[in-house]
Order: C-alpha cells, then sequence, then structure tokens
C-alpha cells in the first residue's frame, strides 16, 4: 500500500471512529437517549467481543472448520481466570502471551 | 496568577495519577500492537499516523487482522465504525457531566473518548469534584502513551521474531480481559454467549468477514428482547 492508501484508510477510520465519540457529546448534551436504546446500547459491547474472540477459539482458520482444544481454547481458560481474579488489562495480556509462548 | 498557576499544576498531577493505570496497560498492548503491524508489512509511519487519527485500541487490532486477511478498504472501515458505535453510548454519557461546555472543548474532548479513558473518568466525575481540564488530560496522556508504544512497537518489530513471546494471542488475551469488565450481570453473560454461537456459526458458513457485525448485531437484539421479557414478566 502507497503512502496515500494508508491516509485514505486511516482518515476514514478515524472519521467514523470521531464521529460516534463527537456528536453525542456536542449535539446531545442535554437530551436523553430513549431508554430501549440506551438498553440495547449497553449489551453490544460483549456482544462485539464475544463474536471478536469466538471463531478465533473454536475455528481451524485455515480450513474453516469446527474445532475443540487449540491451543487458542486450552490458553483462553487460564487467561480468563487471570482475568477474573485481577481485573488487570495489561496483566491478563503479558499471561496470556506468556502461556501461548510456552503452548506453542 | 502564581496562584493559578498551582492549582493547574495540582490538576495535572492528579490526571497523571489517574492515567497512569492506563498509560501502563497501554504500554504492552500498544508495543504488541505495532509489533503485529510491522509483521503484518506497515512501515513505522503507517503505525504512527493510525495512533494519531484514529486513537481507538480494538479497531487498530482488527484492522491490521483485516489488511494481514487482505480485506478492502471499505470493510476495514465499516468494521471500525460497528466496532467503535458503543463509544456513542459513553458520549451520551459524559454529556450529563459536561453540561453548557463550549463545543470546541467538547469537539477536543471527544477525540479522546476510549473504554479506558471513559471508565476512569466517569469514576472520578461521579466520586469527587472532577474538573472537565483534568479529565482532558488524563485523555491525552492515554493518547500519548499509546502512540509513543505503538510506534516503539513497528520500530523494534523487525527484532522481534515471529511468533516470539506468544505476541499472536495479544489480541485474544484483551478481549478476554474486556469481556470480563463488561460481564456485570446474567443478561450480558447470556448476550456474549449467544454472540459467541453465532459468530463461530456464522463463521463457518458465510465466507468473508460479515460474522462480526452479524453476530453482535443479532446477539444484543435477542439480549435485549430476553431482557424486557424477564423486565416484564415480574
Amino acid at each position: 500500500m502507497t503512502f496515500f492508501d494508508y491516509l485514505f484508510l486511516f482518515l476514514g477510520m478515524g472519521l467514523v471512529t470521531y464521529l460516534p465519540r463527537a456528536l453525542p457529546l456536542v449535539y446531545l448534551a442535554h437530551k436523553k437517549l430513549p431508554q430501549w436504546l440506551v438498553d440495547w446500547l449497553n449489551l453490544v459491547p460483549v456482544a462485539i467481543l464475544s463474536a471478536l474472540l469466538a471463531p478465533a477459539l473454536f475455528v481451524d482458520s485455515t480450513q474453516r472448520s469446527f474445532s475443540v482444544g487449540k491451543p487458542e481454547l486450552l490458553v483462553a481458560i487460564p487467561t480468563l481466570l487471570f482475568a477474573l481474579k485481577t481485573r488487570s488489562l495489561g496483566g491478563t495480556v503479558l499471561v496470556g502471551m506468556f502461556l501461548y509462548w510456552l503452548a506453542g | 496568577m502564581n496562584g493559578h498557576h498551582k492549582i493547574r499544576e495540582l490538576g495535572l498531577k492528579q490526571a497523571a495519577a489517574a492515567a497512569w493505570p492506563i498509560c501502563l496497560g497501554y504500554f504492552p498492548i500498544g508495543l504488541a500492537l505495532g509489533v503485529l503491524a510491522q509483521k503484518a508489512g506497515l512501515p513505522w509511519w503507517a503505525v504512527l499516523m493510525m495512533s494519531v487519527l484514529v486513537f481507538a485500541g480494538s479497531a487498530q487490532f482488527i484492522c491490521v487482522a483485516m489488511l494481514t486477511a487482505k480485506a478492502s478498504i471499505p470493510a476495514i472501515i465499516l468494521t471500525t465504525f460497528i466496532v467503535n458505535l458503543r463509544h456513542a453510548l459513553m458520549s451520551s454519557a459524559l454529556a450529563v457531566y459536561l453540561p453548557g461546555v463550549s463545543r470546541r472543548f467538547l469537539a477536543l474532548y471527544s477525540y479522546g473518548i476510549t473504554d479506558e479513558s471513559f471508565a476512569v473518568n466517569m469514576t472520578r466525575f461521579r466520586e469527587e469534584n472532577w474538573s472537565r481540564w483534568k479529565a482532558l488530560f488524563v485523555n491525552h496522556l492515554a493518547n500519548a502513551a499509546w502512540i509513543v508504544a505503538t510506534t516503539t512497537g513497528a520500530l523494534v518489530g523487525q527484532f522481534v521474531p515471529r511468533g516470539a513471546f506468544g505476541i499472536d494471542y495479544a489480541l485474544n488475551a484483551m478481549f478476554i480481559c474486556l469481556l470480563v469488565f463488561h460481564l456485570r450481570g446474567r443478561v450480558y453473560l447470556l448476550t456474549s454467549l449467544l454472540a459467541a454461537a453465532i459468530s463461530v456459526a456464522w463463521y463457518l458458513f458465510i465466507p468473508g468477514d460479515s460474522y462480526i457485525v452479524g453476530a453482535s448485531v443479532s446477539a444484543a437484539t435477542l439480549g435485549y428482547i430476553l431482557q424486557r421479557r424477564h423486565r416484564r414478566g415480574k
């Protein structure tokens, strides 16, 4: 990719990242979102995170087939326990990487 | 004049005290992102440009993963939009604590709204006399740490052998921990399990990368319907 490909991509990503952060704060500062939208939006982060994570743990990406017992899944269990116990983002990342490195 | 100066210095100190856990957490993740980006073929200046223009950790990881998978630019931008749409809710919640503040301040403040800075600033706003300037400092300190960490990762990436230190697992580990932060009740757990099941099925049967958007929107909607039924049933 050239300089301008990157610039175009990141400007596009930056714009669609900035607008949802800015518009509600700047224009809806004194208004309230409808309750159903708040309830629904509340569930979006867990849904996104799970949708990102699950295929990495349960699918063999080279063949796109279901798979139980990948190292990714085995490492996920102690990593999850560590996250539940410590609630530390940086620590969990380091522990997950270390365990995966040991498993690989 | 002198007193004013002192107050400002104190504010910066308090902001730094609030921001340091974010910066510490960002460092390994930022380094990992930079190294992964370098492995995916991105030059260091592209990583720097991305961290300045986008400043959204998960979306940047997804962008690198999608570039590795040869995804198209519109597909990456659309995915970024969906992934970062959640910030609209945080932005609305912050509006309660920033009433009547100038639009120019809010426009600058919005740039730094991330999951982490939102969580830190929101807690402070709720519990104590937290000023908007301190909140803005927190945003920008976190941003500075992020830019330095990601660019450093991209620069040292070429010296890191492929698969070293389990760096390929950084993204999964970050998602696991963020998931733990977000699981605040039964409906969240249920939505998470639904999203996991739907995304795996979607991924297996439908080619391309629509599974992220498809599974998260359907799981959040199902979770919302279940939550409403449960409330009505009471």
